[in-house]
């Protein structure tokens, strides 16, 4: 359980950081929290020449809302998602979300930036930057580009990063007064990869939905907007028929893989599940 | 095989320097360079939380942590906090409530509910056992160890100082 032998740098600024990984010649990995990249090289699924360590750069480091958006350095470790009063004030979904992330000690260190770039689909952070509609700063040889969560996450492990770029911050919308949000995922046990997640934000007036936006976890190769359920939703009165439309529209949203220990029609039941849990929760709270 | 390089930290209270390959990890320094056996090393890949330090007073995996990444920082291994008693009363609800066995898991054990008591002074079971979630015992189980936290907690609350916790004389 070593990693094999690699060379390492500690850039001081972004651009120190793109000029590390253009010299390496593309066989380096950025690395900040490490908290998936470790186990990874200790595994030696991954065994780049070069590690660009970019824990350092302050530049990646920050939390402020400017102009209706929350900025998160991507350095923001996932325990601020828990416990910064901005987090909490403006992106309260990835504050619900935190506690289910991993277990505390990996939360101390792991960071968002981080999370979201390797876009694990059984990930929390990624499919949240979906539900939230947040857009991701990249970093890159041609300067900075804004990609929106729904362009983002391409395939399993992919996203829109070019090999080299680097995620430099995630603008989320501030949440606004008529929104109410949920999350929660069903694991095996605390701390474990869910067998399916799901987070909601809902813009209600008046008992009415006016948008809402959905984002599932493990349920397919990449975090999953669920576009049937919300349109279903759209427009209703949040009751139990509705709640009952927006969970026979979800199957339309998924095609989970069939696996012998997850069959797809069992994440279909528990996502299915989830949805329903979450909506007469918001339903109830308002 | 790549070039060392020279990391300075503080351990323990100490600040020092050692040469490190890039691919060593915090656990490996402290157990092998400075002979802080303390920390354990299980799964070595952030599984079974044998491995936790504090790190600028948080608790992470040791394993999971190269140590050319830790310069600079204040690391506090279970000696540490053992000599500066801070754990004291921990170690003390352990012993009492037998909340170990083989004691493999113990070190973790004790950073984490340090870390968890730093957060959140009187945590329910429910909440004891979730920040326990990243720590494996695989003989004593955990109600012992649940229960040695949460009197802890209640000591702590109380405004009991324990004793330093010192061996039963044989």
């Amino acid at each position: 359980m070593k990693a094999r032998a690699f060379d390492y740098a500690r850039p001081a600024s972004v651009a120190e950081a793109l000029a590390a990984f253009a010299e390496a010649d593309g066989d380096a990995s950025y690395i900040a929290g490490g908290q998936s990249l470790v186990p990874a090289l200790a595994l030696r699924l991954q065994a780049p020449a070069w590690l660009i360590d970019i824990g350092h750069i302050a530049e990646l480091r920050g939390i402020a809302v400017e102009a209706g958006w929350l900025r998160l350095g991507a350095l923001t470790r996932h325990v601020d998602a828990h416990d910064h009063p901005l987090i909490a004030a403006h992106a309260p979904l990835l504050a619900l979300a935190a506690p289910h992330v991993a277990h505390p000690a990996i939360r101390n260190r792991g960071t968002l930036g981080g999370s979201v770039a390797l876009a694990d689909p059984a990930s929390e952070f990624p499919a949240m930057m979906l539900a939230m509609g947040a857009e991701m700063e990249i970093a890159g040889p041609e300067g900075i580009r804004r990609v929106p969560a729904d362009a983002f996450f391409l395939d399993l492990y992919q996203t829109a990063l070019e090999p080299g770029e680097l995620l430099v911050a995630l603008h989320i919308p501030v949440a606004r007064p008529e929104h109410r949000c949920a999350f929660d995922e069903i694991a095996r046990r605390r701390g474990d990869y869910a067998l399916a997640g799901c987070g909601i934000i809902l813009a209600m007036s008046g008992g009415v939905v006016e948008e809402a936006r959905i984002a599932l976890l493990s349920v397919g190769p990449t975090p999953l907007r669920a576009h049937a359920a919300e349109a279903a939703l759209t427009g209703a009165a949040l009751d139990a028929d509705a709640i009952r439309h927006a969970q026979a529209a979800l199957m339309d949203d998924l095609d989970p893989p069939d696996a012998p220990e997850v069959p797809a029609a069992m994440r279909c039941h528990l996502a299915r599940v989830l949805l329903g849990r979450l909506l007469a929760q918001i339903a109830e709270a308002a | 095989m790549s070039a060392t390089l020279p990391v300075t930290l503080t351990v323990n209270g100490e600040t020092l320097t050692r040469l490190v390959e890039p691919r060593e990890t915090l656990a490996d320094l402290l157990r092998r360079d400075l002979g802080l056996t303390g920390t354990h090393t299980g799964c070595e890949m952030g599984v079974c939380g044998a491995c936790l330090v504090m790190l600028d007073g948080l608790p992470v995996h040791a394993c999971l942590t190269f140590a050319v990444q830790a310069a600079g920082t204040e690391i506090a291994t279970v000696e540490g906090l053992t000599e500066s008693t801070v754990i004291a009363d921990l170690q003390r609800a352990f012993h009492e409530r037998n909340a170990l066995q083989c004691g493999f898991c113990t070190p973790g054990m004790l950073i984490a509910a340090q870390g968890l008591l730093a957060r959140l002074p009187l945590p329910s079971r429910a909440e004891i056992r979730d920040a326990l979630s990243g720590n494996y015992c695989r003989c004593t189980g955990y109600e012992a160890i649940v229960d040695a936290i949460e009197t802890v907690a209640r000591r702590r609350a109380a405004g009991e100082t324990a004793p330093a916790f010192a061996e039963e004389p044989a």
